[in-house]
């Protein structure tokens, strides 16, 4: 193994880590949400800075890796995927810490009929299920498993489009909850921009592996085939 | 637009080693094409039967279709002298002649017959103008040309090159005795020249094949294993083979 291929193998890990212990906000963030855990929002808070920190090493690490080794084909590939993937996961970890802090902003847990109305966990699950399977496509370095997920976010856009009205509709049959129904609305949205960050990595990936570039094109069913 | 160089399933063995096999490429004029892979991959060999250099060599054969500007090179009746005239060469380290600045870059036009002093001054500063060396030699043209730096060498073996106004430029890792700054200034030369010229560089650097080529052909013992535009070829190149040596994955 040469002294680039060690240096690419090492960003590698770093990026694995950094992905895993955004799943990990993710799941935590959902706990908070769901068992009103607010015990968890300073864990999570903590862990942030821990994201932010690898968001920087990892951006440092692309630098050196293009400033030193000039790097072409896949490895030049890799590394330009990698700084927007670690662009992405950071996002990822502020939409998981945000949805926190609007949890711990409420007085009263979300109500049942809320959950089961929005829909809001099996968002939460889909974004999480894409999350990890991102992961592993991209530590298996399988484009099969990658263009899997690719507009897999329809379901959460889905969700997030009808949650306007499924909302407002309890705000007025329950006015004394409009703080939690507001709050409950922000997280749908963040979300939303979960999953469409998971789509972008995923379209990262893809430029990494198979060097073609899937952003911004319109049929996006015709990416997946 | 006329490929200004075609190759056709063109072999070349010295004696009973082959160094070419099968080589079929060619050369679109205004363009600069980069030879790259590993040492003794054929490129040199191939960068030199565009001016015949190979005929030297004891013991060659070559077999298939060579065309400069549409003629076969290699007929019985071919004008080495001409195509030598029309395709000019520049070698890895700089080898000015004996002689001073100017009778360097004059030496080529004087061989062609041009004797007439004014003539010969005017095509001195223009060769050296467009090697980016007339700032610095305007005022010491009669000083030996050992005296120069490295650099300016190699800048004057170009203006030495280019005097005779050829339309082909083949360079043998032009820049690989130069320091940064140096290479630098070949570089950007190769980039200005290239609007005249159609070059042919073989270069084992690899970033400066990125940087001074339209085009990247890529040989292995001694056959091509891809050629592409250089922007496509060193981020997706289409054979694994090239893929491995341009990372350093082996060569």
């Amino acid at each position: 193994m040469n002294h680039l291929e060690t240096e690419i193998k090492s960003l590698k890990r770093n990026v694995v880590e950094m992905w895993h212990l955004v799943n990990s906000q993710l799941d935590k963030s959902q706990r908070v949400l769901t068992d009103f855990d607010k015990n968890l929002c300073q864990n999570i808070k903590v862990n942030e800075k821990m994201v932010d920190t690898f968001e920087l090493m990892i951006d440092k690490d692309c630098e050196n890796i293009l400033a030193l080794y000039s790097p072409v084909a896949i490895d030049l590939r890799f590394v330009l995927s990698v700084l927007k993937v670690n662009y992405n996961l950071e996002r990822i970890g502020d939409y998981a810490s945000g949805i926190s802090k609007l949890v711990n902003e409420l007085e009263n847990p979300i109500t049942q009929e809320l959950f089961t109305s929005t829909k809001i966990v099996e968002m939460f699950n889909l974004c999480k299920e894409l999350l990890k399977e991102s992961l592993i496509s991209f530590e298996h370095e399988n484009n099969w498993e990658t263009r899997n997920i690719l507009c897999r976010d329809k379901a959460i856009n889905k969700i997030n489009r009808d949650a306007t009205k499924i909302v407002s509709d309890y705000i007025i049959n329950n006015p004394g909850d409009v703080m939690i129904a507001m709050n409950v609305l922000s997280i749908i949205r963040k979300l939303e921009r979960v999953g469409d960050h998971i789509q972008n990595i995923a379209e990262e990936l893809i430029f990494f592996m198979e060097a073609k570039v899937l952003k911004h094109q319109k049929k996006k069913k015709d990416i997946s085939e | 637009m006329k490929n200004i160089i075609t190759t056709d399933k063109v072999n070349l063995f010295y004696g009973e080693s082959q160094a070419l096999k099968d080589i079929t490429l060619d050369f679109l004029p205004n363009t600069v094409t980069a030879l790259i892979g590993p040492s003794g991959c054929g490129k040199s060999t191939y960068l030199r039967l565009f001016n015949r250099m190979n005929d030297l060599i004891d013991n060659v054969k070559i077999t298939g279709n060579i065309t400069v500007e549409g003629e076969n090179i290699y007929q019985k009746d071919t004008n080495i002298v001409e195509l030598r005239r029309k395709v000019g060469m520049v070698f890895q380290k700089p080898n000015p002649f004996p002689k001073s600045i100017f009778e360097n870059v004059a030496y080529g036009l004087r061989v062609n017959g041009v004797n007439e002093m004014s003539v010969l001054k005017e095509k001195v500063e223009f060769s050296l103008k467009q090697a980016a060396l007339w700032d610095e030699v305007k005022d010491k043209l009669k000083k030996s040309a050992f005296e120069l730096s490295g650099g300016q060498q190699q800048r004057l073996c170009i203006a030495r090159a280019l005097a005779i106004e050829p339309s082909i430029v083949l360079m043998d890792e032009p820049a690989s005795a130069l320091d940064p700054i140096s290479t630098a200034k070949i570089e950007e030369l190769i980039y200005e020249l290239k609007s005249k010229y159609t070059i042919v560089i073989v270069t084992h650097n690899l970033q400066q094949a990125g940087r001074v080529s339209d085009y990247t052909a890529f040989f292995y013992l001694g056959e091509l294993i891809e050629k592409g535009i250089t922007k496509e070829l060193f981020i997706n190149p289409k054979n694994i083979k090239t893929q491995n040596y341009i990372t350093g994955r082996f060569g």
